[in-house]
């Protein structure tokens, strides 16, 4: 499986953050390898979306630290992290509805000619280009996404992420509201972009899904980490026990 | 044109000739929509007073230039209304900036910059100008910071500085009114003099022109390198044709209404000339806050559209969550937002007490409501997301020509404000019928 030996592509060391006394993410340490998928799983309020806004720049964790490639980083904000080659694709998708695909897709970083205005042909024509790769039935290029289907949201957040050279993806269950069609087309994406030696966090509910994308399975339960195991190495049951009832069985035994 | 990949989308189904001729004009309904509004408006009031008052005043040169002029200040802080709803916020403290600004300004040019630099300096207007703006839109910064930064509602801040700033207005002066302001200054607000005359109208138009056919043949050659679908040659033409004739229409206007014979004669006399017999015509042209107006239209609307900020603006009106997780630092665009409103309003104060010569206390009092409105029948949605500059504008034209319709035909002030209350209302309840059909 992955090389654990060398140095991690991302390395999440002691995080914790409370809300209002709540632990939301409670010590937790999780690494993460080039062209390797990492799934985290647990219930509802587990933590695994709070603990990947820490890396995303969405929340500030108030204690532990983040290592990028080996080198200590400070992420304060979205735009820290998206620096960092961090890109998310987030469970709401975070799009601006009454905006299109292309503004949509460059939002943050749009691209200007050289008066500082900003280029909406060459952004369109861009976008054009990936979503021939990503979804090559899409057409609505000049609607708001509030008009678009939720296959057609979700490939317009996929773009978004994939388009800017990520190193790391965070995934946040990507495939909740989509078709089997589609599903599958995310799932060919996710191997692809492995392959390509990005590092992917993968949020994900249905196990299934997790023994057939992801190398490791992290499952989280009340802010703390219940275990990362190698999938090849578990069952689905070991994985289901373990989110349940918040314990590691290979531990146990 | 007879590139396949350039198809026209108009030929392709088999639409009405009306769904047709918009698919390929790309012209906004809603715009279309307001122009139908405002002719309607029009008409109604002239042919009103035809029938009732055997006098149809609305559509004379006389009337519809004083109406341009009328627009000006309410136009101008419409377009910064439209960022400041677009982002979700209110703005009701721009009546009373424009009041604390045109009263600084007021004091400024005629207690305090003559004792240094002597009465009539051209330097005066100048140096008002820029302090005048800069208060607005300091006023406006910290209005911004208290909502964004201290979380407190728009609507509560600025209820207070329309309150804080009134009160400041009246201190400044202790409620007396200056006059008359600056000779130079008093021209950015109209009159006679206040105007670019026929020549300067003519050079004006001709630009405006140059500039329709610069957008419409750039905006072709850009589709063309990025193969988009073009717009038909006739679209083109119609479309770009149409703006054009307005321009010229409007040159033609503001030159057929002459300066009235007083003005002629103290002109004359002041240059010692000598009226031919059978008068002088001498044009007003375009007066100057109507250019000020144009120019922070154009200013603005690029802004919206072809920066970044623009689209940060809609961005966060759309989803203020996902402008923020795209980077987007919300509050300093909230507080760059409310500072450039502030900025407006203090350009409006110069335009209003400009025009009146003399900076009252109650300048700009219940301009809230009217550039509020403005915006909002201009097609600015109050949940955020969606307005046009041109649609303010014209909202701020369609408000002022019920004003002014209404006065035309000696309806009561009472009777105004039930029209324009309602005219808002309705406004808004067509605009959310269209969106439902739209959508």
């Amino acid at each position: 499986m992955t090389d654990t030996n060398k140095t991690p592509l991302v390395e999440l060391r002691d995080m914790s953050i409370a809300f209002g006394g709540i632990k939301a993410v409670d010590h937790v340490s999780i690494d993460l390898h080039a062209g390797e998928v990492v799934g985290l799983l647990g219930h509802n309020g587990a933590g695994k979306s709070t603990l990947i806004k820490c890396l995303s720049g969405a929340y500030q964790a108030d204690s532990g630290e983040i290592y990028i490639e080996g080198k200590k980083v400070n992420i304060e904000n979205p735009r820290d992290a998206r620096a960092q080659n961090i890109e998310t694709i987030y469970q709401t998708l975070a799009l601006a509805d009454n905006l299109n695909a292309t503004a949509n897709l460059f939002l943050g970083r749009e691209l200007v000619n050289r008066f500082g205005m900003v280029d909406e042909g060459k952004m369109e024509a861009e976008t054009r280009k990936i979503m021939a790769r990503l979804n090559p039935n899409f057409r609505k290029f000049n609607e708001p996404v509030s008009a678009l289907s939720g296959g057609q949201r979700q490939s317009v957040a996929i773009a978004r992420a994939v388009y800017f050279n990520a190193k790391v993806l965070i995934m946040d269950e990507p495939t909740a509201a989509l078709g089997p069609h589609e599903t599958q087309m995310v799932s060919e994406l996710i191997q692809e972009l492995k392959a390509q030696g990005l590092g992917i966090f993968l949020i994900e509910h249905d196990i299934q899904n997790v023994m057939q994308l992801c190398d490791r399975a992290a499952v989280m339960k009340n802010g703390q980490m219940v275990g990362v195991e190698n999938v090849a190495d578990v069952t689905e049951d070991d994985i289901l026990s373990m989110i349940i009832l918040g314990k590691n069985p290979k531990k146990a035994t | 044109m007879t590139d396949s990949k350039t198809t026209n989308p108009a030929t392709q189904t088999n639409m009405s000739p009306v769904a047709k001729f918009l698919r390929a004009t790309e012209l906004d309904t809603r715009l279309l929509g307001m122009f139908g509004a405002l002719a309607l408006i029009w008409l109604g009031f002239h042919y009103y007073g035809v029938i009732f008052n055997d006098f149809g005043a609305f559509l004379t040169a006389r009337n519809l230039w004083n109406l341009s002029v009328q627009t000006s200040s309410i136009g101008i802080m419409a377009t910064g209304m439209v960022l400041v709803i677009i982002t979700r916020n209110i703005d009701l403290s721009v009546g009373a900036l424009v009041g604390v600004t045109g009263m600084t300004m007021g004091i400024l040019q005629v207690d305090i910059l003559p004792a240094y630099l002597g009465l009539g300096n051209p330097a005066i207007w100048i140096i008002t100008v820029i302090l005048g703006i800069t208060l607005g839109a300091t006023i406006g910064a910290f209005h911004g910071w208290l909502i964004a930064y201290r979380g407190i509602p728009a609507f509560i801040v600025t209820l207070g500085g329309l309150l804080v700033w009134r009160g400041s207005a009246f201190l400044a002066n202790n409620g007396k009114t200056i006059s008359p302001v600056d000779s130079t200054f008093q021209l950015l607000g109209g009159g006679p003099y206040g105007a670019v005359g026929s020549t300067g109208s003519w050079i004006v138009g001709i630009l405006a022109c140059l500039g329709i056919l610069w957008l419409t043949v750039s905006g072709r050659r850009n589709r063309l390198r990025h193969e988009f679908a073009l717009r038909p040659m006739w679209a083109e033409i119609f479309v770009s044709g149409a703006a054009m004739a307005m321009v010229i229409g409007a040159v033609l206007l503001v030159n057929s209404y002459p300066w009235p014979i007083g003005i002629v004669k103290q002109y004359t006399e002041a240059n010692g000339l000598t009226i031919p017999e059978g008068g002088l015509f001498i044009s007003h042209g375009f007066a100057i806050p109507v250019l000020i107006l144009a120019g922070v239209g154009i200013m603005m609307t690029i802004l919206m559209t072809k920066t970044r900020f623009g689209r940060y603006v809609f961005a966060i009106g759309g989803n203020p969550e996902a402008a923020a997780l795209a980077g987007i630092n919300v509050k300093w665009m909230t507080l760059k937002i409310f500072a450039l409103m502030g900025a407006l309003a203090g350009l409006a104060g110069v335009v209003a007490s400009a025009r009146l010569n003399s900076a009252t206390n109650a300048l700009g009092v219940l301009d809230e409501l009217y550039v509020i409105a403005a915006a909002v029948i201009g097609g600015t949605s109050l949940a955020g997301g969606v307005g046009t500059i041109y649609g303010a504008i014209l909202g701020a034209l369609v408000m002022q020509s019920l004003q002014t319709g209404m006065v035309l035909i000696g309806f009561d002030t009472s009777v105004q404000q039930i029209v324009v209350g309602s005219v808002l209302v309705l406004a808004v309840y067509l605009d959310n019928l269209y969106r439902k059909r739209t959508k």
